[in-house]
């Protein structure tokens, strides 16, 4: 196994993912698998080659300008939101 | 036998007022209610919205207005944002969520008069490559109930192939229309990044994620395409260069067409498969095109490339579904934390929760260099051996998929072997480039795809030579039985 279950707690941490422990070595064991496969990668010959992040490269992000274009949504967004209140989004007490 | 029609014919009819819009849509929407439980592709039906639409495209018929699409009906992937509908991107994550506006191909679309019947079933986030992984359930493949009908774009798949719409949207990250269109007999187009606005596109891999159509044919194909493609200002990715009039090119001479043969694409593929392929080809050379060997020496990496990079992106994506603004909320959060690992955690099904944490995982401190940045010069060595086959010829063409549609249940257990299922796809979406499945032949019973890959903006090249093959075979005319 590449990776322990120790890891793969870290990981779920990070991601703030809580997993059960029925789940927990069925991730640890194709959480490993995955990294194995993708460890083909550190064979491959690639210095001097710049990494790529975008397919079509040379396109320039576009400027707009600053104008208003975004009307008053606060209604029908909060629609969706498990709880508001008053107009705000409710979550668990954050400072004591 | 309204569902059998191409697009253009139902045009045809609905401007010389032989049927009506309505009419159109009441025959698919008996069709879905009649059919989708044994295929279970459709996860929202909007009836009422439909016929309220169909009236509307057709007091527009009546008023003289004509459109390729205008009174045609159609089925969105549950990807796309649908104002007042239910998106649920195949998760219980979404389970509840009405979206509160239009994808912008959702308003282009209705703009066309098209009318939408309802939305299709997915792999969940788009996370799969057989449909298996929807909260929603499995979506059975028409030609084989007992089949995947690929994914992520499944229910699109199955049901363009079932007849159950005369096309249905989907999108593509690493093959999600081509492989289900494979898969199911239909013709998937997978347009060059930036070519479709991702507005009110769910987002899984942005540097990768583009929307295209499954269709019956090409000459379908290339009319949605014409409505859906163009420039957003809403979409920083968007290119705003010119759509050209597909289905005017699609009668585009083919003679002296130059076709790579996709070396890579034959190691380890079925020799039945293999044979189909060839055949294609040879239709092709009888047609008056040239076709040599090309070689993408780097292509076998597209697979380790795309699980760090697809990954790595859905992770950040995906921290936006946080319990608190919109979808699912666990129950009794003790605290904030518990509230996020917990909505999160009981959200998101185990394929979803996997990639986040790949992601996670080659994202951290201490293995960025390693996996992020070292699959991002990969994927430039993908990238540059596309251009440099592109040097030699007007496109390059293989199998779609290495085998035809695998048993439901076969491969859940086993990521890696899913993924490889993706192998021949990927490298597009690496390097952006525009592909098309079409139907080339059956093994077993089963259909299997021709994929037709050209450089950035080529969609009207690719379009037409799939229109030509599709003139010169019918594999793309047969309908799986019971569903004709």
């Amino acid at each position: 196994m590449s990776l322990t279950r120790q890891d793969v707690e870290k990981i779920a941490r990070l991601a703030r993912l809580s997993i059960t422990e029925a789940e927990m070595p069925v991730y640890v064991t194709s959480l490993s698998s995955i990294v194995d496969f993708v460890d083909e990668l550190s064979r491959v010959e690639t210095d001097n080659v710049e990494p790529l992040a975008h397919p079509l490269e040379g396109q320039r992000l576009r400027l707009r300008a600053d104008v208003v274009t975004e009307t008053d949504h606060r209604e029908s967004y909060q629609a969706n939101a498990p709880q508001v209140q008053a107009g705000l989004y409710v979550v668990p007490r954050v400072i004591e | 036998m309204l569902h059998t029609l191409s697009i253009g014919e139902l045009a045809r009819r609905l401007a010389a007022k032989e049927i009506s819009s309505v009419e159109l849509a009441r025959h698919f929407l008996e069709r879905i209610e009649r059919l989708n439980p044994s295929l279970n592709a459709v996860i929202t039906l909007t009836a009422d919205q439909a016929l309220e639409a169909a009236r509307a495209a057709d007091r527009r018929l009546a008023a003289g207005e004509r459109g390729r699409l205008l009174g045609i009906p159609l089925i969105h992937k549950d990807i796309f944002c649908t104002d007042g509908v239910r998106t649920s991107c195949g998760s219980r994550m979404l389970e509840n969520f009405i979206s509160p506006y239009d994808a912008t191909i959702v308003t282009r679309l209705k703009a066309a008069g098209t009318v939408m019947l309802g939305k299709s079933n997915m792999d969940e986030f788009a996370m799969g490559s057989s449909n298996e992984t929807s909260y929603y359930g499995p979506v059975r493949n028409p030609w084989d109930t007992t089949k995947v009908p690929g994914g992520s774009s499944g229910g699109s798949s199955a049901a363009s192939a079932a007849r159950l719409a005369p096309f249905t949207t989907g999108t593509d990250t690493g093959g999600s229309i081509r492989q289900p269109a494979a898969l199911t007999g239909v013709t998937g187009v997978k347009p060059t990044y930036g070519r479709v606005s991702r507005y009110g596109m769910i987002a899984f891999a942005s540097s990768l994620d583009q929307a295209g159509v499954l269709a019956r044919s090409a000459e379908d194909a290339a009319a949605v395409l014409e409505v859906m493609a163009g420039f957003d200002p809403k979409d920083s990715t968007s290119i705003d260069t010119p759509v050209p009039d597909y289905p005017a090119l699609l009668d585009a001479p083919l003679k002296g067409l130059k076709i790579g043969l996709l070396r890579e694409f034959f190691d380890g593929l079925e020799r039945r498969n293999a044979a189909l392929i060839r055949d294609a080809l040879e239709v092709y050379t009888s047609m008056g095109a040239e076709t040599l060997e090309v070689s993408l020496p780097h292509l076998p990496l597209s697979v380790p490339t795309y699980y760090v990079v697809a990954p790595a992106e859905c992770s950040s994506n995906l921290s936006r579904f946080d319990g608190v603004r919109f979808g699912y909320r666990c129950d009794q959060p003790k605290d904030l934390m518990d509230l996020y690992e917990r909505s999160r955690g009981e959200g998101f099904g185990p394929e979803v929760k996997r990639r986040i944490m790949t992601g996670t995982y080659v994202l951290s401190a201490g293995y960025f260099d390693a996996y992020y940045l070292k699959a991002q010069k990969v994927r430039r060595l993908i990238t540059d051996d596309f251009r440099k086959a592109f040097e030699k010829v007007d496109l390059v063409v293989g199998p779609t998929t290495p085998t035809p549609a695998f048993a439901i249940g076969a491969k859940v257990d086993d990521p890696v072997t899913m993924y490889l299922n993706d192998i021949y796809t990927i490298g597009a979406n690496l390097a952006g480039l525009p592909g098309i499945s079409a139907p080339c032949g059956f093994v077993d019973g089963l259909p299997v795809g021709l994929q037709l890959i050209g450089p950035h903006f080529s969609e009207a090249r690719l379009l037409s030579a799939a229109h030509h093959y599709q003139r010169a075979t019918d594999w793309h005319r047969k309908t799986p039985g019971g569903y004709q």
